[in-house]
């Protein structure tokens, strides 16, 4: 299940209710609107999303990852539009009966969301700027979320 | 002819200055539909940043295009 929402994410809990006794090992990923970036004071970030897009390659990645790392149960959600500090961006989470099937499903996810899922972030700077941020995972290698 | 419907999004949109257009002219390919929107707009971007998606799936740059595709040059994403 991958969902695209403007309200805030629902919590990992309740993303991935874990009825199945079968999994003893979930792993949770939350990127977070942080206050900085390259320096400059970040007040609030905007994620423009293609939505027809982003839904149907957001569910393309995670049946890559069922595969993948089978078995594994993996869910992941996407914000968009306006966010504050510290409110959460994306949430990705892995459940299988071991962790390192949890760890790496969770880690290749959200690898494939911030290398292809089309949505885009613009910054918004304490100095009353604001601009589009190149992607961090390949050009220069920005820490996450 | 052939007609299309453009979507912009980041920083192309904001160069479009608009989020969609329809697109009438002689093209086949998104690569050949880029050429031709680099004629009326100045993006930012260059072909080789981007990548393309039709109907809401992504596509090679020389795909054949339908009639009343939707199309998109996809920036370099930063969502996570």
């Amino acid at each position: 299940m991958f969902l695209l929402q403007s309200e805030p994410l629902p919590s990992p809990e309740d993303l991935l209710p874990l009825a199945d006794h079968a999994c003893g090992g979930v792993v949770t990923f939350e990127g977070r609107v942080r206050d900085h970036h390259e320096g400059r004071a970040v007040t609030a970030l905007e994620y423009e999303a293609y939505e027809a897009l982003a839904l149907a390659e957001g569910a393309r990645i995670l049946e890559e990852a069922a595969e993948r790392f089978s078995p594994v149960r993996v869910v992941a959600a996407h914000r968009h539009g306006r966010l504050g500090l510290g409110e959460a961006a994306v949430v990705v989470v892995a459940a299988s009966a071991h962790r390192q099937e949890a760890f790496a499903a969770c880690r290749w996810v959200i690898d494939a969301i911030k290398d292809r899922l089309p949505v885009w972030k613009r910054e918004h700077y304490a100095d009353g700027t604001r601009a589009w941020v190149a992607c961090g995972c390949h050009h220069h290698g920005t820490e996450a979320p | 002819m052939m007609n299309v419907r453009v979507r912009y999004f980041a920083q192309l949109r904001d160069a479009a200055g608009t989020g969609a257009e329809d697109v009438t002219g002689e093209f086949r390919t998104p690569a050949d539909l880029w050429t031709h929107l680099c004629a009326r707009h100045v993006f930012p971007l260059g072909a080789g940043d981007l990548r393309v998606s039709v109907n809401a799936a992504y596509v090679p740059f020389d795909v054949l295009l339908g009639d009343g595709d939707e199309v998109a040059f996809i920036p370099p994403v930063s969502g996570g």
